[in-house]
């Protein structure tokens, strides 16, 4: 490679990025665009994070379509922060000092959420945590600053831990990568099934190392156990080992597995005609919505027009992340950071699945998750018998989350 | 019993595609000595093109073609950046192509993701091998099988064109004494392409074969890296049988270890290499590094003397001007010129190890994240003050390193490197692990500044003081007698021990010495963040410090600090752009081909040429 060519290269790049964000910008309105600042990780975890920035965009055409936030086009500054948290500490202080940002959203790994919330809270900036699932975010690390979106580990946990108390299933085995996630989604599994029903038993616990997971020895560790039933929390490229090693070794013959996240898009499609049948799951079945489910089906025609691709969940995330900021700032009638959080606090929100509301006492978004048994259907891995569980009926109580959060 | 057998043929089936890929790296190691980081890349290369050709290909043959294709391919893909990347550079000082691997990681992961898309892709089944056979009434895959059968063929086969045939003649004398090899008439280069080829082949072939086990995705490329590396160090660098011996040990106690201490995954491989390096400093088959390289490769490196006064001046302006960075009144250049400061010092503190002592240690993120986490749990558990915690973070870490180092410089060149890199890992899954104490990966979050200096320019000008102050500390102690007696432990370590000189000794006050440092920066680092992570402690950190080392120039008093910041400053313009990491893999790739001695050696030369600085000659 020589200097000419390299040279050209780079200024290829730079044209093609700055054409990006001019089309991004949408000038319809009047005034000065309200800015906010987007922090992901579009490189490290790309089967995630660009499903989200389309629902990102897709909400912002709809909304600036319809005369902008306080008559101003509201626009997103997406940048890169390589899934690093110190990264993403330095670029929040360039979007909120340099680039005038009026409050901060982004990542999808908890620990990155955990860095830009403790800044928040230091700095009084506001921060919605659209994807992170760490209870932390909004219990024992909350802080006034800090809202969350998603239904947290725990809540989509308590789901699935509904459905195994109504079976006969008593002695269960996990199966979770070797993370805070993994860990969390575990024990919130237990407390709340040992809850509904103290007589279920333990029998083993599996920590593959994240996306490292040697699978075949992971199912005969799991045989080994004799249990009734499975509750796996690995995903991604993990999940696709242990399906198939689980599947040809005869691991889920007769025994129910409880999948957290396994039913969404992002996991499930690439498993393809392999995608396990009979799991129950949490997910996102967008391929069921018919006219009855209203919003639902607006919302993915509208992604499917607009992208030409099938929605993910994390379209949905980040969709549901543009209608909550428009609405907050509306509410607050300000871009003034201490306006949008005290809009923020007890903010409802239409969105395509539910009305949300942002709950006082945490902060925490009571979106729900669906969750239904998976089947094969034409090649792929769908779900069935699904229903929509509100995020507000698997919280604990008012006096326990009290006691999980530091004082403010 | 038979749990127990199904168990033993699991971990003798996952030792297939972990051989392959770490006896090409033992291979291109052993003959071009570059310590290839962009192997993991060429498997992740190997199981996409195998997935597109098996969409291709039909039937039995097809799968088994489109296995051996794709081998083949990597293999090709392999022989360009052989040709075009490393070819240049061979000549440069030692390990310094690894900073070209690294670029070349960086851009196999953007053209993968542009090729193949961001999802996950499911390996095909393999045709007529999709079920399981009853062992003693264990279910065990076909696949697994065949894996098992496949993998002694490919060891047999390689072993054979290693003992047996005259291109593993040269191979093997290669090996032993490259030099020599070319003087006697081989053309060096056509070697050192063709095991390139054959290496870069075998990952592929991994990758591949890896397939129906499960996929392929964008992140088993840094996946694969660090248990490649440890296969091939725990059987001893450069031997074959010693790969395969040591990838089954690797997968069967990982088996056992998955079933019976489930909470192990994460460090048993590395307590594993450090045992096994304590007993037999060299690996299992490893042979003793005979004296094969004559000296130094590449000109010897100069004396070291202090700055003119010309230099002296340059950089008392480049030190006012940082000074009054603050009054341009941007809060950002605040906060990116204190980490671009902090990751200075981190880097320095290597340079000092590396170019100094000659000590290359892949794991130097320990002391960085070792201190950050010292500050942090200070901070967390005993309300200690930022000022005590910034004392106490460069302790803890000098701490650290004598143990480590300790332990670490038992051994010497790329086994000390893999031993500092076991310990590095051990520190991260610590961290990572005891949940209760460090927060796991949820860290450990809010710990600012003391109020007096919660104000970004504040904090900007306590990094300015304790940065520039360590960087010239570490400076200064290369001027001081203790310098030299380290040069001369590194340039000649039985010469220094008949004057004298306890080697070992000075080596091991060295390490500490740039371990201290390196936690100064991670308790800097704490309070500029607020909050730390195992991610302080990764592999991917230590090789950022490395990277910018190298890139920065080894043989230069400089290096460290200048390639810091050169590095820091353009990641954070490239990051702003979509394919970043293609761009800025190009750009190392670039400066490492323009500049083999690094910017400042570099720069240094140029200006020599230019009659801009005094030559070495007119010194004398």
């Amino acid at each position: 490679m020589n200097r000419k060519t390299f040279l050209t290269g780079i200024t290829g790049l730079v044209a093609a990025s700055t054409w990006a964000a001019s089309g991004m910008a949408l000038m319809a309105q009047s005034g000065e665009p309200i800015k906010i600042g987007e922090i992901n990780h579009y490189k490290r975890l790309a089967a995630f994070a660009e499903p989200y920035k389309k629902g990102i965009e897709l909400a912002l055409e709809e909304i600036n379509a319809e005369g902008g936030v306080l008559d101003r086009p509201l626009e997103f500054i997406f940048r890169d922060d390589q899934g690093d948290p110190g990264e993403a500490i330095k670029i929040a202080e360039e979007l909120m000092t340099s680039e005038g940002a009026a409050m901060i959203t982004g990542s999808i790994l908890s620990n990155v959420g955990l860095a830009i919330a403790s800044l928040a809270a230091e700095k009084e900036w506001v921060y919605l945590a659209a994807e992170p699932l760490a209870d932390a975010v909004t219990w024992s690390q909350g802080n006034p600053w800090t809202f969350r979106l998603r239904a947290s580990t725990y809540m989509q946990a308590a789901m699935l831990a509904e459905q195994a108390a109504q079976t006969d299933a008593v002695k269960y085995a996990t199966i979770a990568p070797n993370y805070a996630y993994g860990k969390d989604a575990v024990a919130a599994f237990k407390e709340v099934l040992t809850e509904l029903k103290p007589e279920v038993e333990f029998v083993g616990e599996q920590w593959p190392a994240l996306f490292k997971i040697d699978a075949g020895a992971e199912v005969q560790a799991l045989e080994r156990a004799k249990p009734d039933a499975i509750y796996n929390v690995t995903f991604g490229p993990d999940l696709a080992k242990f399906v198939r090693e689980g599947g040809t070794r005869g691991l889920f013959e007769g025994r129910t597995v409880y999948g957290l996240l396994s039913g969404e898009p992002e996991y499930i499609e690439p498993l393809g005609d392999e995608a396990p049948e009979g799991w129950v799951v949490t997910g996102y079945p967008w391929y069921d919505f018919t006219e009855d489910d209203g919003a639902n089906k607006a919302f993915v025609d509208a992604y499917q027009a607009r992208w030409e691709e099938t929605p993910k969940l994390g379209s949905l995330v980040g969709y549901m992340t543009a209608q909550s900021i428009a609405a907050a700032i509306e509410k607050a009638g300000s871009t003034e950071g201490d306006a949008i959080r005290q809009a923020f606090e007890g903010l409802t929100v239409e969105t395509p699945v539910d009305t949300i509301t942002f709950r006082e006492i945490d902060n925490q978004a009571t979106m729900g998750a669906f969750v239904g048994k998976t089947m094969l259907k034409d090649g792929a891995g769908v779900m069935t018998d699904w229903t929509y569980k509100d995020g507000a009926d698997y919280l604990p109580s008012d006096e326990e989350v009290a006691k999980l959060r530091p004082a403010e | 019993m038979g749990l127990f057998i199904a168990q033993l043929l699991t971990g003798l089936a996952n030792a297939g595609a972990l051989f392959m890929v770490a006896s090409g790296l033992s291979l291109i190691f052993g003959v071009t000595r570059v310590v290839n980081f962009a192997h993991g890349s060429f498997y992740m290369l190997g199981a996409y093109v195998g997935y597109t050709l098996m969409q291709v290909l039909p039937g039995a043959v097809g799968f088994w073609g489109a296995i051996l294709l794709a081998g083949l391919i990597v293999g090709l893909i392999g022989i360009i950046v052989e040709i075009c990347v490393l070819r240049p550079v061979y000549s440069a000082p030692e390990l310094f192509q690894l900073v070209a691997t690294f670029g070349v990681i960086l851009v196999i992961q953007d053209l993968t993701l542009m090729i193949w898309g961001p999802t996950d892709l499911l390996g095909p089944r393999a045709p007529g091998l999709k079920g399981v056979v009853r062992i003693m009434g264990e279910p065990v895959p076909q696949y697994d099988i065949a894996l098992i059968v496949i993998t002694p063929f490919v060891a047999l086969a390689l072993w054979y064109l290693i003992a047996r045939t005259r291109v593993g003649t040269l191979v093997r004398a290669a090996t032993q004494d490259r030099e020599m090899v070319g003087a006697l008439g081989v053309n060096q280069a056509w070697l050192f392409t063709g095991v390139f080829f054959l290496g870069c082949a075998l990952a592929g072939l991994g990758g591949a074969l890896q397939l129906p086990k499960g996929g392929a995705d964008l992140l088993m490329d840094f996946s694969i890296l660090a248990s490649v590396f440890v296969v091939v160090v725990i059987g001893g660098m450069g031997s074959l049988p010693g790969a395969y011996l040591a990838a089954v040990i690797i997968s069967v106690l990982n088996v056992f270890g998955v079933t019976y201490l489930p909470q192990s995954t994460l460090v048993l491989m590395f307590v594993v290499m450090v045992i096994v390096l304590m007993v037999r400093p060299f690996g299992l088959l490893g042979r003793e590094e005979v004296a094969g390289e004559h000296g130094q490769v590449g000109e010897p490196e100069r004396p070291i003397r202090p700055a003119g006064t010309g230099v002296r001046l340059l950089v008392a302006f480049l030190l006012a001007l940082l000074a009054s960075v603050p009054l341009l009144g941007s809060n950002f250049y605040n906060v990116l010129i204190t980490d671009i400061l902090i990751f200075c010092l981190f880097a320095a503190s290597l340079h000092f190890l590396l170019g100094q002592g000659g000590l290359v240690s892949f794991g130097h993120a320990a002391f960085f994240g070792g201190g950050a986490y010292v500050a942090a749990l200070l901070v967390t558990y005993a309300g200690t003050p930022m000022e005590l915690a910034l004392l106490l973070a460069p302790l803890g870490a000098g701490l650290a390193a004598i143990v480590i180092g300790w332990v670490c410089l038992r051994s010497t060149g790329v086994y000390f490197a893999m031993l500092t890199l076991a310990f590095g890992q051990l520190l991260w899954s610590l961290a990572f692990q005891w949940g209760d104490i460090t927060g796991g990966d949820d860290g450990l979050v809010n710990i600012w500044p003391s109020d007096w200096a919660s104000d970004n320019v504040v904090f900007f000008y306590l990094a300015l003081v304790l940065c520039v102050g360590g960087i010239l500390l570490l400076r200064h102690a290369a001027h001081a007698p203790f310098g030299y007696a380290l040069r001369a432990a590194r340039d000649s370590a039985r010469q220094a021990e008949a004057t004298g000189i306890n080697t070992r000794h000075v080596q091991w006050v060295a390490f500490t010495f740039a371990g201290t440092m390196a936690g100064l920066a991670g308790g800097l680092f704490v309070f500029s963040k607020g909050s730390v992570f195992p991610n302080e402690l990764e592999i991917a950190r230590s090789f950022d410090a490395l990277i910018v080392v190298f890139l920065g120039g080894v043989k230069t008093l400089s290096g460290g600090w200048v390639g810091g910041a050169f590095f820091e400053s353009v990641k954070d313009v490239l990051t702003r752009f979509e394919y970043w990491r293609l761009a800025l893999g190009l750009l190392i790739i670039f400066v490492v081909i323009v500049a083999p001695d690094g910017i400042v050696g570099s720069l240094r030369k140029l200006g020599e040429r230019l009659g801009w600085l005094r030559g070495e000659r007119e010194l004398r």
